[in-house]
């Protein structure tokens, strides 16, 4: 059974259709590319898949499970974990801070135990921050810990993203234009970070334009076009699908 | 590391300095300390909601009247000892708080302050009407107790002094250790960003009531410890000038941070005593300040830093 299925999933803002009967499925410990041509609907069905949005028709499947309506935080908790497309870190906290951001859905101290501070508050306190730096580490941002992450350059704020989404121990890893603002180099590491990412045994969904990225990261493409999927499958075989073509370089 | 010993020794010091005053204070500067003390509370119980959840407030006088009220009238109707009250006034302000909270929580900046503020007025021409019989009208409510601490009776300013500040003390001790823990950094971020901090798995309309809550909660007992203080209450002690001035106290002191708040309160209520000579003069002179303030330093005197961890290279994989 796949990870993930998106079921005849459709989205109207208004008179537009931004959504329209989309169904694909990403199997577990994959990667999926979701490409298109700009407004043909990628985000908002990110969007969808982590309840920033309520589709209209259709079902979400993870891991079997309908998660359509639930509460953002709910759906983060159950192993949805996202970036976000314009970068969205909380600026002013310390790069350590908002990596422990994202293990708070993995903690329980509650109201009292933070004012009291029981044995079992700091162990568990100690316990996110291994956690956290351990995920810094691994995007490779350790020496940065102590900075605002404000401070940090562009990619290093999308490779934060990354160790904050991580941070919540996802089972499926939603990544909206990881590679967005990168340069070239840093995109050549992107590339090697989501190999690394995939031997850990995640599940990766991402939005990608840079297609050299997305042809070697991904194994499975779904292309969309005004909401609606013209052709899913492998890269090469979807980089020569006629209509692909046409959509992104127009018929003559 | 050693700039931050040096500041807890700065801490330190003025605290000691601080308990000592009241040797060396007359009575009526000793009653503006108690003052400060009050303000002192209440500015750090919306500090946790104004400035760690980043939610605009500006009827704290609202939760401050219920606690004083709860306490005014357990005490002079039922005879219940005004520290008995302190935590039921507690409670009662607390739970006030996530009625009124809850249905206008998703309101956003400035909407959520023009709510409060409406809030606010409700309440104070509520206790004006004698809603339920038990406010006591326009007069409020009057022959409050003082309250007693193992059989000693508290009824001199030096005495109230060490009440108020130790009640200080301990919410401040309480409240850093709140802002360093898992419940303080879910409130940092919805602060710097509710959607991404609802995207990284906290429940952020949970913990915008729970702010609510204790900040509401915390007012309530400085409702108290005034009624006890005051043994009169009336409504015109909670108009909506005071949520105006404890909102510009964690505004200027320094939203989020516990010393900029308390310094906030010793400059906005402690100062104005100092220059009472120059009578409505110290207004404008006030006026003046908070403009300059608003345009060179925006974040407060002392403004919210990220916490720095120690012993972080123990932790390092």
């Amino acid at each position: 059974m796949s990870l993930l299925s998106i079921r005849n999933l459709t989205k109207t803002f208004g008179g537009l259709t931004a959504v329209s009967d989309l169904s694909f499925d990403v199997e577990e410990k994959s990667v999926v590319g979701l490409i298109g041509p700009n407004g043909a609907g990628k985000t908002t069905v990110f969007n969808l898949i982590t309840g920033n949005y309520q589709g209209d028709r259709g079902d979400i499947l993870f891991d079997g499970a309908a998660i359509a309506g639930l509460p953002i935080h709910r759906i983060v908790t159950l192993g949805i974990a996202r970036t976000f497309q314009t970068i969205r870190l909380f600026q002013n906290m310390s790069v350590l801070e908002n990596v422990l951001a994202g293990r708070h859905c993995r903690m329980k101290s509650g109201l009292l135990s933070s004012m009291f501070k029981p044995p079992a508050e700091k162990r568990e306190e100690q316990e996110a921050l291994r956690f956290a730096l351990g995920e810094l580490a691994f995007v490779g941002l350790k020496g940065q810990a102590t900075q605002k992450a404000g401070s940090l350059s562009y990619g290093n704020q999308r490779l934060l993203e990354i160790a904050r989404a991580l941070a919540t121990e996802p089972r499926l890893l939603i990544l909206d234009e990881p590679a967005g603002g990168m340069n070239e180099q840093e995109t050549e590491a992107l590339v090697g970070l989501i190999g690394k990412l995939r031997e850990r045994g995640l599940t990766i969904l991402l939005i990608e334009h840079d297609m050299s990225l997305v042809m070697r990261a991904c194994e499975k493409l779904v292309v969309l076009e005004y909401g609606c999927k013209i052709a899913e499958g492998p890269p090469l075989e979807v980089k020569s699908n006629p209509k692909v073509i046409e959509a992104y370089l127009g018929a003559d | 590391m050693i700039d931050a010993k040096y500041k807890m020794g700065g801490f330190i010091a003025l605290a000691m300095l601080l308990a000592v005053s009241p040797l060396f204070l007359n009575a009526y500067w000793v009653d503006v300390l108690n003052s400060v003390g009050l303000y002192a509370l209440l500015a750090l119980s919306l500090n946790v909601i104004l400035g760690d959840a980043g939610l605009y407030n500006m009827g704290h006088a609202a939760f401050f009247a219920v606690g004083a009220y709860t306490a005014a009238y357990l005490n002079t109707q039922f005879g219940v000892p005004i520290l008995w009250a302190l935590p039921i006034s507690g409670i009662s302000a607390g739970l006030f708080g996530v009625v009124l909270a809850r249905p206008v929580i998703h309101l956003r900046g400035d909407y959520l302050l023009i709510v409060t503020v409406g809030v606010g007025e409700i309440i104070r021409i509520a206790l004006i009407n004698n809603v339920f019989g038990v406010t006591g009208g326009p007069n409020g409510i009057f022959g409050i107790a003082r309250p007693e601490l193992f059989g000693f009776r508290i009824r001199r300013p030096q005495e109230f002094f060490y009440l108020i500040w130790g009640f200080v003390a301990v919410t401040v001790f309480l409240f850093a250790r709140l802002k360093n823990s898992r419940f303080g950094r879910a409130l940092d971020c919805l602060r710097e960003d509710p959607v991404a901090a609802e995207g990284s798995g906290i429940n952020t309309g949970r913990y915008q009531l729970l702010a609510f809550m204790v900040g509401a909660a915390w007012a309530g007992m400085a409702g108290c410890l005034y009624a006890s203080k005051m043994t009169i209450i009336s409504p015109e002690s909670f108009s909506f000038w005071e949520s105006v001035l404890i909102f510009i106290i964690v505004i200027l002191g320094g939203a989020g941070n516990i010393a900029g708040v308390i310094l906030g309160t010793f400059l906005i209520i402690g100062l104005p005593e100092l220059f009472r000579g120059f009578a409505s003069a110290r207004m404008w002179f006030f006026g003046l300040a908070m403009m300059i303030m608003m345009i060179f330093r925006t974040e407060g005197i002392l403004p919210h830093r990220p916490r720095i961890f120690k012993n972080l290279d123990r932790l390092l994989p």
